[in-house]
């Protein structure tokens, strides 16, 4: 077992000195671990001088920060309106079916997550998804399809 | 002989449609050909529907092939493309794409030409020249000069620049901030995310300009997480700027300090508010804070500080070099200067298309933006974002500027048109606007928090065909108290897609067309 401890401590200390480092601080556990642990709330709360109650509510407030890891791929499908005009609806209904899930849920194998995300910026391509990190637009059955053959069990 | 230059866009919206194995076809064919080539990753001109826009530098000039799929490449090659040559998928000097050509590009003037990585490649188009003018002048005549242009927020609300850094340089602190606002949430709108990703160093000059304006030592650059790429692009361009002097203890030699610091969001689309981005960067939950006191007065960290949209910043830049009589020359009654539009959404000739102000919302979808995607009649288009109105064609004729937008109870927000065609459901539209809200409210103020979740309630109710004439009338009154009792601009304009979707879309809620229900809203706004 790493030491976690120490990993978080370490990620703690790369923010001494900078103002209002919440944020920043909370992107770089949750970028070493995939999540934000519930261990390391009291850890950051000290360090900032905050309650555990704050840090929690800070944790919690921010759509981003998860409180477990996601699953090895993460699709995140557009639901806003640019990608409403172009039916995203029916994009959202292909990919639970084709993954197995519904919208929110990570697969029993943990080899995706299907979220939703609320524009990703890419309206004049709609309808888009973010799949690991890399955008694709003009998503329709076919796609999806593809995408979906490419995660590995 | 010198490698040949292609140019492929690394932005975001071309990845999303196969630039980088593009990219990477041309660069195995003119291998396989042994032909020397360069390919930039440049930013996108912004003609979405051509993307991939692949462009070769001629002696004439750049030509243009769109849109390039990686199975067309080895044809296109052997059709001359290194070479600028070609027919198939050939467009022509790119500059003479009607869509391009009838653009008046001042923000956007280097946005896909030039090399984002290269700061050398921005100097040479013309790039800096506002900030060294700028680190000559006193700040009270930079303030002077961004007053007169007429420069108004680009984030929506429109308000004066240059009467917004007035209050900030005149207030008295002993430090003062700036905070570029990069949380492009609405949907519709990609005109941030573009600049960073094409043109960063633009976005870099407009914030040292006004820190240089209002006294303030440091910038804040508040970027969303759903923005990899324009981060990525952002925080390079930001080290690469201090490397050559224009960030740090001597800014651009005005014997000034200025640095910037990049932060990074974590998806609430309600810090695109000002004084709930100024919570998120404190580290703190993005809530909402109420006003008075101004950021201007009591901003970051408590000090003065001037927050602006990404826009509004990389406006500034041409207007330092150029003049304020060049930037106010052009534009519409008091909307003066450019506005880069965002035809989205189910819209044939997606893109951006920055215009003088004026320009009808007619001409936009119809003409520039050759009508739907899917070539069925435009029903609705939602102007702003998803806090902005719903407008049908009877109101096409409504000329894009604050003022005629605010006349026809709407919004111009941050640019974003989002076309929808005949088959949309304007009511499931209108609970989405209440879902949208309720999910993304930070709970601060109970209009906003409680309404939304009514809101959605009422409007279930209505599809469902339960008592809609009553609950019409309920809802109404719940956008009343949420549009006038509400702190911030969330729960403020999320009424304006419910009741214009209510008002011109009467049948969609199973109520009597026209003028019954024209009359019972009309009460409204």
């Amino acid at each position: 077992m790493e030491d976690r401890a120490g990993r978080i401590a370490a990620i703690i200390e790369r923010f001494q000195g900078v103002e209002g480092a919440t944020l920043p601080i909370l992107h770089a556990v949750q970028e070493a671990f995939g999540y934000v642990p519930a261990e390391s709330v009291p850890v950051i709360a000290a360090a900032l001088n905050r309650s555990r109650a704050e840090i929690h509510g800070i944790v919690t407030f921010y759509h981003d920060f998860r409180d477990k890891p996601a699953g090895r791929h993460l699709v995140r499908v557009c639901r806003a309106e640019a990608c409403k005009s172009m039916g995203s609806d029916q994009v959202v209904q292909s990919l639970e079916q084709a993954l197995g899930i519904r919208l929110g849920e990570t697969s029993p194998d943990g080899a995706v997550t299907l979220e939703p995300v609320y524009c990703l910026g890419l309206c004049a391509t709609a309808p888009n998804a973010m799949v690991d990190g890399k955008p694709a637009g003009r998503l329709d059955g076919a796609k999806v399809a593809s995408l979906v053959e490419g995660f590995a069990p | 002989m010198s490698a040949r230059r292609i140019f492929v866009p690394g932005d975001a919206g071309a990845l999303a449609v196969g630039a980088d194995d593009v990219a990477a076809a041309i660069a195995r064919a003119a291998a396989a050909a042994g032909v020397a080539v360069e390919i930039v990753r440049n930013g996108s001109r912004g003609l979405y529907w051509l993307e991939p826009l692949v462009e070769v530098e001629t002696p004439t000039g750049r030509v243009a092939f769109g849109p390039v799929a990686a199975e067309d490449v080895p044809g296109l090659i052997a059709a001359g493309l290194l070479e600028g040559k070609g027919e198939r998928l050939f467009l022509g000097p790119t500059a003479e794409i009607p869509f391009l050509k009838a653009q008046t590009r001042f923000t956007f003037a280097r946005c896909g030409i030039v090399d984002p990585a290269s700061l050398a490649d921005y100097r040479a188009h013309g790039g800096g020249v506002g900030l060294m003018r700028a680190a000559a002048l006193p700040p009270a005549e930079i303030v002077a000069t961004v007053t007169a242009s007429g420069l108004r927020g680009r984030g929506g609300a429109g308000f004066p620049t240059g009467i917004k850094w007035k209050t900030v340089l005149e207030a008295a602190g002993a430090r003062k901030f700036i905070v570029a606002n990069a949380d492009e949430g609405d949907s519709g709108t990609f005109a941030d995310r573009m600049l960073m990703e094409g043109d960063p160093f633009a976005v870099i000059e407009g914030m040292a300009i006004a820190g240089l304006a209002v006294g303030a030592t440091r910038g804040y650059l508040y970027i969303r997480s759903e923005y990899p790429h324009a981060i990525a692009r952002m925080e390079a361009a930001i080290a690469t700027a201090r490397a050559a002097g224009w960030l740090g203890a001597d800014c651009a030699g005005s014997g000034r300090a200025f640095e910037i610091e990049l932060r990074v969001g974590a998806g609430a689309y309600v810090c695109g508010e000002e004084t709930a981005l100024l919570e998120s960067i404190e580290g703190e939950r993005g809530e909402v804070r109420a006003k008075p006191p101004l950021p201007a007065h009591k901003g970051l960290f408590g000090a003065p500080t001037a927050v602006n949209n990404l826009v509004t910043l990389a406006s500034v830049p041409f207007i330092l070099a150029e003049g304020a009589e060049a930037y106010a020359a052009i534009g519409f009654g008091r909307s003066r200067g450019t506005m880069p539009i965002q035809l989205a959404g189910n819209i044939r000739h997606g893109g951006l298309f920055e215009a003088a102000f004026g320009v009808t919302l007619g001409e936009l979808v119809e003409a520039i933006g050759g009508g739907t995607l899917t070539g069925r009649p435009v029903r609705a288009v939602q102007v702003g974002g998803p806090l902005g109105a719903y407008f049908p064609p009877s109101l096409f004729d409504t000329p894009f500027d604050y003022e005629s937008f605010a006349a026809r109870d709407g919004l111009i927000g941050h640019g974003g048109i989002v076309v929808f065609d005949d088959t949309v459901e304007m009511a499931a539209m209108a609970r989405f606007a209440m879902e949208f809200c309720a999910l993304e409210s930070c709970g601060k103020c109970t209009p906003c928090r409680i309404g939304s979740t009514r809101g959605v309630e009422l409007l279930d109710a209505m599809i469902a065909g339960r008592e809609v004439a009553k609950n019409a009338a309920l809802l109404e009154d719940l956008c009343d108290i949420m549009k006038f009792g509400s702190l911030c601009a969330l729960g403020g304009f999320t009424p304006y897609p419910v009741m214009s979707a209510l008002r011109h879309y009467p049948a969609d809620f199973g109520l009597a067309p026209a003028a019954s229900a024209e009359k019972e809203i009309a009460t409204w706004a």
